[in-house]
């Protein structure tokens, strides 16, 4: 028997992640899409989370910690090679990126 | 739905408007604190669906040490006016091909989802003791990947932001 809200859990999970889909699409600074990549993350957990609160499991707030690592490292290696971007190449917009091949 | 379940619903939906306002702003400080109001809603809904441990981690990790570290970055980039009507104008075009694909992808979920909804239900509360034990009991070895991932993520971090002339 699948409640309620679980079902509405779901569906903002799914809206969630495509609201970062959607800003990982129209935005070309990389800043702000590492901001909508951690926006799309946040679906996933809540998806997790709300199950793991319909079943009364805790395996639904350890798959938590481990999107959260995952967002983390994401994260720390995503800010780091933008760093490295804006310093060496002098820019921060993904499509100019694709043109600095050599 | 029980009134905790109500609340966690009306919570992420909070959650999801913060969360499309971010992904607009033209401004990378005003977008960082929208994530941060969508970050602390759903915490608050993690709260109310008994999930107590994601919720105090959410706000401790996500919306503290995440967000912190993109302040410290955003320090580095300029925001004048320049920028800002730039980043506005390229808001203003090339939105719709996105919005299409998104919604392509939300209707057959929304519908699938909603064909197969019950009524009533509500959380189970999880005491953290429960999570502890399945992390380090069952759990330990993904515990230890996780843990070599943040490292290799550190080392990364580490080798990436490194300066060329201080070597």
């Amino acid at each position: 028997m699948t409640s309620g809200f679980l079902i509405a859990a779901l569906v903002l999970a799914t809206g969630l992640f495509l609201v970062g889909l959607f800003g990982l699409l129209i935005r070309r600074g990389v800043l702000f899409q590492i901001v909508s990549l951690e926006v799309m993350l946040t679906g996933p957990a809540l998806a997790f989370v709300a199950a793991g609160a319909h079943h009364g499991d805790p395996g639904g707030q350890g798959m938590f910690v481990f999107v959260l690592v995952l967002a983390a490292s994401e994260v720390a290696l995503g800010l780091a090679l933008y760093l490295r971007l804006s310093r060496h190449a002098d820019t921060t917009d993904s499509d100019t990126v694709r043109e600095l091949r050599q | 739905m029980s009134g905790a379940a109500i609340f966690a619903v009306w919570a992420g939906a909070v959650a999801l408007v913060a969360m499309a306002l971010a992904v607009t702003r033209p401004n990378v400080v005003h977008a960082l604190i929208w994530v941060v109001a969508g970050l602390l809603s759903l915490a608050s809904g993690f709260f109310a669906l008994g999930a107590g441990f994601a919720g105090a981690v959410q706000i401790l990790i996500y919306a503290g040490a995440i967000i912190a570290v993109f302040v410290f970055v955003v320090m580095t980039i300029d925001s004048g006016p320049a920028a800002m009507a730039a980043e506005r104008a390229r808001l203003a075009t090339g939105w719709k091909g996105p919005l299409a694909l998104v919604l392509l992808v939300l209707a057959p979920a929304v519908l699938g989802l909603a064909g197969a909804g019950g009524a009533g239900g509500a959380p189970q509360p999880v005491p953290a003791r429960d999570l502890g034990v399945l992390l380090f009991g069952p759990w330990a070895v993904a515990v230890e990947l996780a843990s070599a991932m943040l490292i290799a993520a550190l080392l990364g971090a580490r080798h990436l932001a490194r300066r060329e002339g201080g070597e």
